[in-house]
Parts: structure tokens; sequence; C-alpha cells
């Protein structure tokens, strides 16, 4: 046995004795080694560690329990625990109106695309994934994300409310697929074309209909969700990503595009999805997410842990292009300053913002504001309420469900370290 | 010369431009034509101007006996609703309140949404199982028990298309072809809030 060797055995006892000291002292079950027999399944498609237990929380739309204010509008995502800008593909949140994915072998699966072209085509996934392809990273977004009223208006509002409940409907991925475009000029898109209405394979046949001008620009065909197919439930194995629009255009389980001269009305974008204001008129189509951002850390639920250093960290984003600028205020409003952008900052994604602090034990109030590229500042609750024009017993005894709400959410820290949701308190 | 140049660039763009939108195919042998028979069996989403109604027809006499069987365990035996489904039918003059009662009646824009909806996906756990008939029939139930129509009116393709619901012009904006342009949607930017 050379030198070499022996070093190498000796570094490897000491340090089996350390984890078994530190797994006797501190972790036990951290340090125990898996059975050799399940070392194959564990490298085969990894786990992460039983440590990280956080998972999506959500109700089934189908069977609603109640009228009780228990329904809720899908699976969210514990955004309060992600780290990077990325969200993992399991912790994506899901609504499907209730619907789960049907099992849908990719071998079997098609994209019809017809209507007014000049080439109808079908394509097979394997034909898509030969044609040029681009991966981008865009956030979906469910259009009542964070939103006050309506059936999760009370839990979204409580001051116990985490960062799940407030602002869990909105996720981060890598999409890879093809882009629209290229295959709407494949087909030779007429002119009288001005809309194009896209429908899953899902039992109900969900439909979005979208404007021409943005299936020309930058959607996505994609297959691809950071790094894998598309989850099942995302809509396995083809997914339409149109980036920056409230999530129902994101047409899961995509089986036909065509291509139309007005929009469809389906039930929901033309009766769910409007929003109705006081004045009885609905405003229907908005299609756009406007600039939002949130702390993540510190968030609602939270403990800190007694004064000192914190770094806070958030998520920004918007449907009207890249996040510019972020801006952090910890004195409740009264004074802001700009947080740093973590790389990638990219279009229609989640950006990760970062501040330093320094916590002084007193109470204080965190919050964040995003500026876009087209320099649209995410307002506050307050001026929210002033365009819809509606005051404090509106959030609190609406029944009406409204989208589109991107005020700043501000989270007080009290004396004990706890965090709470101040946006109502 | 330089004008001459300069011309040969602009067609030469202008050429290419062309050619761009002609869209000609430029992936060989990757994807193909669908048949005929491919199109229709998909091609049944009905839009606004009713292209793809299929023959048939419906009053709300035979709808009701339909919608007894097959709706009003979920919506309520004169739509009323229940936990399981929403309500279908009344909250006239509820859209002002913080209470709105959206239903067919009071809120929905398009006739044509209610036979696209029952046809495709209700229902529930047997979506597409009913037939053209009773798709009609049930809408005119629906159309009936809000008052929009007589229990003997007869709907069918033609007949569905005829009809304006009763806050057809609740929405901005009201014409589906402005929906295009940002400011007739009351937008800031893009963003409309």
């Amino acid at each position: 046995m050379n030198s070499k060797q022996s070093g190498r055995r000796q570094f490897l006892k000491n340090g089996a004795a350390l984890a078994g000291l530190a797994a006797g002292a501190i972790t036990p079950a951290g340090a125990t080694p898996p059975a050799p027999e399940s070392v194959d399944q564990l490298h085969a498609y990894g786990e992460r560690s039983h440590f990280e237990s956080w998972t999506r929380k959500g109700k089934h739309l189908w069977p609603p329990e109640g009228a009780s204010g228990t329904r809720d509008y899908g699976f969210r995502t514990p955004l309060q625990h992600q780290l990077g800008m990325i969200t993992p593909a399991p912790l994506h949140f899901t609504i499907s109106h209730g619907h789960e994915p049907t099992d849908i072998d990719p071998a079997q699966h098609r994209l019809l695309i017809h209507g007014m072209v000049d080439r109808p085509l079908v394509f097979s996934l394997d034909e898509l994934k030969r044609l040029p392809s681009v991966s981008r990273f865009h956030f979906v977004e469910c259009n009542a994300n964070s939103g006050p009223t309506g059936p999760t208006g009370a839990a979204r509002r409580a001051p116990t409310a985490t960062l799940q409940e407030t602002h869990g409907l909105t996720s981060c991925s890598l999409w890879t697929g093809v882009p629209l475009s290229l295959l709407l000029q494949q087909a030779g898109v007429q002119k009288s074309a001005t809309w194009m209405i896209a429908e899953g394979a899902d039992p109900p046949k969900h439909l979005k209909s979208i404007p021409i001008e943005k299936a020309m620009d930058d959607c996505l065909v994609a297959y691809g969700q950071n790094g894998e197919a598309v989850r099942p439930e995302q809509g396995y194995p083809l997914r339409l990503i149109v980036a920056g629009w409230e999530g129902i255009n994101n047409v899961k389980w995509l089986r036909r595009i065509k291509l139309v001269d007005q929009p469809y009305m389906d039930m929901r974008e033309s009766t769910k999805y409007p929003s109705l204001r006081l004045d009885g008129n609905a405003r229907w189509f908005q299609f756009e997410l406007g600039p939002k951002s949130v702390i993540t850390r510190p968030s609602g639920g939270q403990q800190l842990a007694g004064p000192g250093f914190y770094e806070i960290s958030g998520l920004a984003w918007s449907g009207g292009g890249a996040i510019r600028r972020v801006e952090v205020s910890t004195d409740g409003g009264k004074t802001w300053t700009d947080a740093q952008l973590q790389d990638p900052v990219a279009r229609k994604a989640h950006t990760r913002f970062v501040f330093p602090w320094e916590w002084n034990g007193e109470e204080a109030v965190v919050q964040s504001r995003s500026t876009d590229e087209r320099n649209e500042v995410q307002p506050t609750r307050d001026e929210i309420s002033k365009i819809w024009h509606i005051d404090m017993d509106y959030y609190n005894t609406s029944t009406n469900l409204v989208g589109h709400f991107n005020a700043i959410q501000p989270w007080k820290i009290n004396r004990d370290g706890s965090v709470l949701n101040a946006l109502f308190l | 010369m330089r004008c001459f140049y300069k011309l040969v660039v602009f067609l030469a763009a202008l050429t290419a431009g062309t050619a761009a939108w002609a869209q000609a195919p430029n992936y060989k042998n990757v994807g193909r034509a669908p048949t005929p028979d491919e199109i229709r069996a998909w091609d049944t989403a009905v839009g606004p101007a009713g292209k793809e109604l299929p023959p048939g027809s419906g009053t709300a006499k035979d709808g009701a006996e339909i919608f007894a069987d097959k709706c009003a365990v979920c919506h309520g035996p004169a739509g009323e609703g229940s936990q399981m489904a929403p309500r279908l039918v009344g909250g006239k003059g509820t859209l002002k309140t913080p209470q709105p009662v959206l239903t067919v009646g009071s809120y929905w824009a398009f006739a044509t949404t209610i036979f696209d909806f029952i046809n495709k996906a209700m229902p529930r756990g047997q979506e597409g199982s009913l037939k053209p008939d009773q798709v009609y029939s049930l809408t005119a139930f629906l159309l009936y028990k809000n008052e929009i129509i007589k229990e003997t009116d007869i709907i069918d393709a033609k007949t569905l298309l005829a009809i304006k619901m009763p806050n057809r012009d609740g929405f901005i904006p009201p014409q589906l072809a402005d929906i295009h342009d940002i400011k007739k949607r009351g937008c800031r930017l893009g963003h409309c809030p």
C-alpha cells in the first residue's frame, strides 16, 4: 500500500468517524446511509432530501368542498421556499379547472393547425422535435393570483397568510419548444385570420382565443420544462406558452390550433375571466399581466431568529417584458432603495432580487416595488382601489373574484420576529 | 448609379420580405396535410358566428327532461346551483353590487357559448356524450328559464344566432373587433389594471 492510498483511507475513516459523531449528536436520521440495494433506485431518478418537505398546497376544484369558502383554485407553489428564479417542475402551481391530466401517449399525440391557413398541417411530437427549437424562461401566472376577493379572498387577506396563500399561483420555468410563429408560417396564415383558438386534449376541451399579433410574437409550443418533458399536470406532452399573459392562455395538452377571424367566446374566457367592476361593466380579454413583485424572505408565517443581518430576497415579474428595477422599503413605504437584480433577468420571467438588511429588533414593514421595461410601476393597494373605484369594504365583503390585482405586498415583522401579511392590517 | 444600387437593395429586401410573408414551407417532410375527416372530427368548438353548429334542434320543453335527468344533480332542479356546480338562472340586477350573481341569464354575452360549453364539457365525467338535439334542447331550456325565449321556441343553428343575450353590452370593449385595440380595451400600455 502506498502512502497516497493510505492517506485516502485514513481520510475516509476520519470522515466516517466524524459523520458518526455528528449523527449521534445532532441528526441521527441524516447520517444513516441508504441500504445498498436501494442505491441504484436512488440514482435512477433523483429525489430531494426527505428533510425538504414542502409541497404544493391546494384542493381539487371537483368536487368542491362546499360553499363555505374552502374551495381553492388549484395547487399553490411554496414560493417562500423557492431559491433563485426557477420553480422546480414538481412544485409549479397547477390549475386545470378541476380536470386531471389525461394519460397521453406521446407517440399517439398530434398537433393540428387548420382554419384560415394555406396549408393545414398535422405534426407528431417527433416531428415537432425536428424543427428549430428555443428555450426561454417564462413565468406562468393565474390572473387571480394574489387577488383579495372572491372565494379565496379571506385566506389571502388573513394576517396569518403565507406567501403560498397570497402569491402561490405563479411559477417560472425554462420552457423548450418550437416558436408558434414558425409553425404558423409553415401553415401559411391567411390575411383574413385575426385570431387563433388553441384547444387541449382534456375531456372538456379547454379552449382559448388569442389575437394573431400575439400568436406571431413570442408564443411557444413547448415540450420541455426545466430540462425534461413537460409534466403531466402541466400539459404533457405539449403546452402552449403565451408569455406574460393570464395563465388560462397557456393551453395544456395542446392538440389543435385553428386560425379564425374572431374570438370564440369560450365559457371561461367570456364569463369567468372578465373583471366585473362595480359599475356593472366587465373588462374581458385583459390578456397581459402587470408588473408585480413580492418579498419571499422574510414573508408571512416565517420567524426571524432575533436582531441581526438578514438578506431580504424576493421575486419580480411583468407580462410587459423584463424587470428593470426593484425597490425595497423596510420602513412601511416611507423610503425606498434599489435592490440588486440577480441574473438571469429575462423578459416575462421571474427575476430574483436581493437586498441586505439589518433588523434592529423593532417593528418593521418590508415591501418591494417593481418597474418593468415599459416603466410600468407596481401600484399600491390604494392606487388600485382608486382605479377600480372601490373602498376597503369592497375587499372585505365582495364575493366577486377580480383578477389582475398586482398591488405591492407589505409584510410586518413583529418584535418577536414573527411575520404577518400586512396588506389589510 | 447610387440610386440604382439603393433600388436594387430595396427590391432585394422587398423580395426577401415577400418570400417570408408568402410563407413557403422551409422544413422538408416535417408535418403532413390532415385529411378532411381528421379536421371534421376535431373542428367542433362553436364560435359566435356559429359556423360549426351541427344540424339539429330542440325546445325548452324537451330540455327540461334532459336537464332533470343529467344536470339537476349538480346544478339543482331549477338551475339554482348547489355546492357541486354554479347557479345558471337568475341574478338580474345584481351586477352593480359587491355580490354579483353571474349566471347565463344575468351575465353571459353569447348564446353560442351556452351551446358550445354544454356540447363539449357537460355533463361532467361524460363530456361529449350529448347528441346535438339534446344540446339544442338544453340550451333552449336555459334560455327559457332565464326568460330570454318562450318555452315552445325552437332553438337550432339559425335561431340560436338570432338571440341577443340581456347582458351583451355589459363588456368592455363591446365590439369583438375592438379587442385588438389597447386603447379601446381601456388599457395603459399593454396592461389593463
